[in-house]
């Protein structure tokens, strides 16, 4: 089965003046890194935005299913508050609290009530993880704001893991980076789908290429198309994949 | 060519103007202090008035005191709650609109008038009497709009995306107002309760009416006694005094006022500035 799956999601804003996504349907397997891709103001980020419901946070109204585990996380009776530990997010700017490391990694665990006697290892267990820890081990005590742009969103890619999710989804996440940065990240990601389900929303097509298994092609709020990335890449069913991956537009 | 020397004169000009300003702070600080520093001794600062021209100030000083901290302990919650609620969960809309336009208003009306509102609603009709409360609360009511909008403006001034990073946590919004929010806003909200702080500690009119004359001899034993200040104090010396060092006395009041005031600020600041130390590092 697969670990998230959308039927007949739309979303809208502006009191539903404006459809950001249309009839959306599709299928996202666990253990997989699935890449969604298209060009700009095509809906990928709503997409993205929906499957933690991050969406109404700007008044957008969403009608469909979106199942998580076969639960629809859109139902009346479902916790908004534990979705979005199952499904953690990084977003296109790093974003990390003006605060310390230890006090960024500790943020959501402390407030979901974790004791701090175990705290020491789950910061340097989350951090470890997020390939950060061997920079900033004997720097856990300094603000994040200080520290370089990729250190920055690979502690926020910590902090996401320090509550535990089931699910990572990334915005964009290495637009605002160098290349080296970029690279240690897509490396992580590798790592990290061992254990995390992990959807990147990329407008870099290379990048998409490169680190996923499967690729999602919206196109004007709908999807088009979406399947194995090597497939996307090298045969796209429709023409308007083709021509955007091709570079004719976007 | 032309242009240069308008740019020249237009930045002489403007510096000239700064300058001006500079000078008039220091002529009136300059003056108190020259007219103040006479009558200030150790017994002016630790002994009661008596005959309300000669003795010392101390019980106007912790008058003064009292009153700002009852004022604050009113308006500083009062002020940051309601900035929470405007910036943070108050929907887009003309209500809206309207009570921050209201906000607005009450931070334009005259002191003697809210003043009189105290006299008229706190120490008559509900009975408090002329008390360090009813000063304080009248003060409260004052510097309100104030705290209201700098606390406002700080929250507003938190970047979205801290929000969001919380919210994706699976934190509550109101936690996240608490732990992420309110932090970062924290330094601006510190600014404006010193501002209101400055505003309460130097007002006359408000306290005049509601807290006491200013010559009380005594300290207060509790919120509902009258109590003494040094502005209502330095109000009374300077129109009903008869002896010749009155002037000088009311100079020396206020030079005491001006270091209350620029003491507080400090500890303020120092406060702030632990905090913000706090934020840089360290769990």
């Amino acid at each position: 089965m697969s670990k998230i799956e959308t039927n007949d999601l739309n979303v809208y804003y502006r009191n539903g003046s404006v459809q950001a996504l249309k009839n959306v349907q599709i299928k996202i397997d666990a253990n997989k890194i699935t890449a969604l891709i298209g060009p700009s103001g095509c809906g990928k980020t709503t997409f993205l935005r929906a499957l933690n419901r991050m969406n109404e946070l700007k008044g957008a109204t969403t009608t469909g299913e979106v199942l998580i585990d076969g639960r629809n996380i859109y139902d009346q009776k479902e916790d908004v508050i534990q979705l979005r530990k199952k499904v953690g997010m990084v977003f296109q700017q790093p974003n990390p609290f003006p605060m310390s490391i230890y006090d960024n990694i500790a943020y959501g665990p402390r407030i979901h009530g974790q004791k701090n006697r175990n705290m020491d290892s789950l910061v340097e267990e989350s951090l470890k993880k997020a390939a950060l820890w061997d920079e900033v081990a004997d720097r856990l005590d300094e603000n994040a704001l200080g520290f370089s742009g990729g250190q920055q969103q690979r502690l926020c890619i910590a902090r996401a893991l320090a509550v535990n999710p089931e699910i990572i989804l990334l915005d964009e996440p290495c637009s605002a980076l160098d290349p080296i940065s970029t690279a240690r990240i897509e490396e992580l990601l590798q790592e990290l789908k061992q254990e995390y389900t992990i959807v990147i929303v990329t407008h870099n097509m290379q990048q998409a290429a490169r680190v996923s298994d499967y690729t999602a092609f919206f196109y004007l709020g709908e999807l088009l198309e979406c399947g194995k990335t090597s497939r996307i890449f090298e045969r796209p069913d429709d023409k308007r994949t083709e021509d955007y991956i091709t570079g004719r537009y976007g | 060519m032309r242009i240069e020397t308008e740019e020249k004169l237009v930045k002489a000009g403007l510096s000239a103007t700064a300058l001006i300003s500079v000078i008039v702070l220091f002529i009136v600080v300059g003056y108190i202090l020259i007219n103040g520093i006479g009558a200030i001794s150790p017994e002016f600062l630790r002994e009661a008035p008596y005959r309300f021209e000669y003795g010392g100030v101390f019980p106007q000083i912790i008058g003064s005191l009292c009153l700002v901290g009852v004022c604050l302990l009113f308006a500083v919650p009062l002020g940051i709650a309601s900035a929470i609620y405007l910036a943070e969960y108050a929907p887009d809309n003309a209500i809206t609109s309207t009570v921050r336009f209201f906000v607005e208003c009450l931070a334009g009306v005259p002191s003697i008038v809210i003043g009189l509102f105290g006299l008229a609603f706190l120490v008559y009709y509900l009975g408090i009497g002329v008390s360090m409360l009813s000063g304080g609360l009248a003060l409260g009511f004052m510097i309100l709009p104030w705290t209201v909008r700098a606390s406002e403006e700080a929250i507003k001034t938190v970047p979205q995306a801290y929000r969001e990073a919380s919210l994706a946590l699976g934190v509550t919004k109101w936690k996240t107002i608490r732990h992420v929010v309110l932090k970062s806003a924290y330094p601006g909200i510190i600014t404006g309760i010193l501002l209101g702080m400055g505003k309460a500690i130097g007002e006359t009119a408000v306290v005049l009416l509601t807290a006491g004359s200013g010559l009380e001899s005594f300290l207060p034993r509790s919120l509902f006694d009258p109590v003494a200040s040094l502005p209502v104090y330095v109000y009374m010396l300077a129109t009903q005094g008869h002896t010749p060092g009155a002037l000088s006395r009311a100079f020396g009041a206020s030079l005491v006022l001006i270091m209350l005031f620029l003491a507080l600020s400090v500890f303020a600041l120092i406060l702030r500035n632990r905090y913000v130390k706090k934020m840089d590092g360290g769990r």
